[in-house]
């Protein structure tokens, strides 16, 4: 185990996706020090994941800013716990304490898994997540994936998937065709979308789309074999190597709510330069509310020239952010949850996969309080990542509280921050 | 384009592009990472560091997500725990 590392940040960012790195340029053409940190081993977050490396990408030319820019990177590196002008990661080798003056939260989101049977059987993933690791480097070509579950990323990575050579028999999204006409008039006002759109639609040529569909069961011996959807209303049972599955996203807000950020309805409620209910913390893009890549960029920007100390330039930028917003809506609209997927789970189906926890165990309980003291649903090392926002839709439970450590973290990383504070304080003090 | 690299999952020889994760390498060898607390294997949900369902045991190292962590050259990777 290395030492220790400490560093000074004038603006220290948290998460390399577009809001994060956007904010770090923008903060770091003010002429700041600027850091920003990642729990990946590279920049780019989920939806620039590999593209890095393409030197054509508006990822490459953000990254090329920031290097120029002399941001300092920090990957592989996690953020478990805070203190007031201080944040607390974990380096593959050693803990180190990040100071800052002004700090971005831009954590991202996570995809929505919700319970069915069968759903913990290998090679049930996220759609998300099994393009992250198609993108990290997994052969797709020839496998027979079922995308399943709600909203655009299902799309994107559909196109995605069968671009490098996988078979899909279908696409189903549990939203109605209303919903999604509806959607589809929302994007009226977004010509950039309509464009992803209509590219998105030439790579998913021949690739069957069921709206009013989902999940209800995935079968196997031990890996997945096989899927059963209801597709308008009538099972249907399919053959495949991976079902690809996740019900739209939910914002990671658990660094926000530690640091003491005010939330509403679930997410980090900021003011109109990004700006946190707590002084000098700033939050852009998804934690503020699901809203796409152009919307995480322009917070992240506004965010960044704000923690800069040019509000000037922030607020020019306040007319593109509300453009964007209203894609936001649409998107809250059209990819609500159905009622009907509350009972996809049946007694036996684990909900909390850290601990499996039963379906009928978590029924019994009145909260999300009761359900850890009494099953453990939650208390394993996802901290209620997964199982949180699952057990939210099916029981309407909140989670009460977030508390450090907010990653399963290394004791030793733990005693170095601890024997940290005690100097500090024993200084306060006068070290009686 | 950097040469592919060789990793040993439960003892047995992968080779996997350069670049790809631990998870990349024990999907292509079997699929499972891990022991569920009844006992049911489980494999990679998230593929992005937040659900701990990929955790395996790298060399001495134990409770390793590897989804986000790159192949290096000789490890040995074990999903028995």
């Amino acid at each position: 185990m290395g030492k220790e590392m400490r560093k000074h940040f004038d603006v220290l960012t948290i998460g390399g996706g577009p809001a994060g790195l956007a904010a770090s340029v923008r903060a770091a053409e003010c002429g700041l020090r600027v850091g920003i940190v990642d729990d990946n081993p590279s920049l780019g977050g989920q939806i620039w994941r590999g593209e890095v490396e393409d030197c054509t990408s508006e990822a490459a030319s953000l990254l090329g800013r920031l290097t120029a820019l002399g941001v300092e990177i920090l990957c592989g590196t996690r953020v478990f716990d805070v203190a007031p002008g201080v944040i607390w990661a974990e380096a593959s080798d050693a803990p180190c304490e990040l100071g800052y003056k002004n700090l971005v939260i831009a954590t991202g989101a996570r995809e929505r898994f919700l319970p069915f049977p069968g759903w913990t059987l290998p090679n049930v993933m996220g759609a998300g997540g099994l393009q992250a690791l198609v993108k990290s480097g997994l052969p797709i070509a020839g496998k027979r994936v079922v995308v399943a579950g709600s909203g655009p990323l299902l799309l994107a990575v559909a196109a995605y998937l069968r671009k490098h050579g996988a078979e899909l028999p279908i696409l189903c999204e549990q939203a109605s065709w209303s919903r999604l006409a509806q959607f589809g008039l929302a994007l009226l006002s977004q010509p950039q979308k309509i464009a992803q759109g209509l590219s998105l639609k030439g790579e998913l040529a021949g690739v069957p789309f069921a709206a009013n569909s989902w999940p209800i069961a995935a079968k196997g011996q031990d890996v997945l074999q096989q899927v059963v959807i209801s597709r308008n209303a009538r099972l249907e049972t399919l053959a495949c190597d991976y079902l690809a599955c996740g019900f739209h996203l939910v914002p990671n807000v658990e660094l926000a709510a530690l640091i003491g950020c005010r939330l509403r309805n679930g997410h980090v409620e900021t003011d109109e330069f990004q700006q946190t209910s707590v002084p000098d913390v700033y939050c852009a893009g998804e934690p503020t509310g699901i809203g796409g890549l152009e919307l995480s960029r322009v917070e992240g920007e506004i965010a960044g020239f704000t923690a800069g100390g040019n509000r000037d330039a922030a607020s020019k930028l306040f007319a593109t952010r509300r453009r964007f917003r209203k894609f936001a809506g649409a998107l809250d609209r059209t990819f609500r949850l159905r009622p009907e997927l509350r009972s996809l789970p049946l007694a036996e189906t684990i909900v909390c996969r850290c601990e499996d926890v039963t379906y009928a165990r978590l029924r019994q309980q009145r909260s999300w309080r009761a359900a850890k003291l009494q099953t453990r649903c939650g208390m394993g090392p996802c901290q209620g990542r997964v199982c949180g926002p699952a057990t939210q839709f099916l029981f309407g439970w909140i989670s009460d509280s977030v508390r450090p450590p907010i990653f399963p973290t290394r004791l030793s990383s733990l005693a170095a921050m601890s024997c940290d504070r005690q100097s500090e304080h024993s200084e306060v003090t006068g070290g009686d | 384009m950097r040469k592919p690299i060789t990793v040993k999952v439960n003892g047995k020889p992968i080779v996997v592009p350069f670049g790809s994760t631990v998870a990349v390498a024990v999907m292509m060898a079997e699929s499972a990472c891990r022991n569920s607390v009844t006992g049911e294997r489980r494999g990679p949900l998230c593929g992005m560091g937040v659900c701990f369902e990929c955790r395996l045991t790298i060399g001495d190292d134990s409770y390793c997500r590897s989804c986000q962590i790159l192949c290096q050259p000789e490890m040995e990777v074990r999903t028995d725990g």
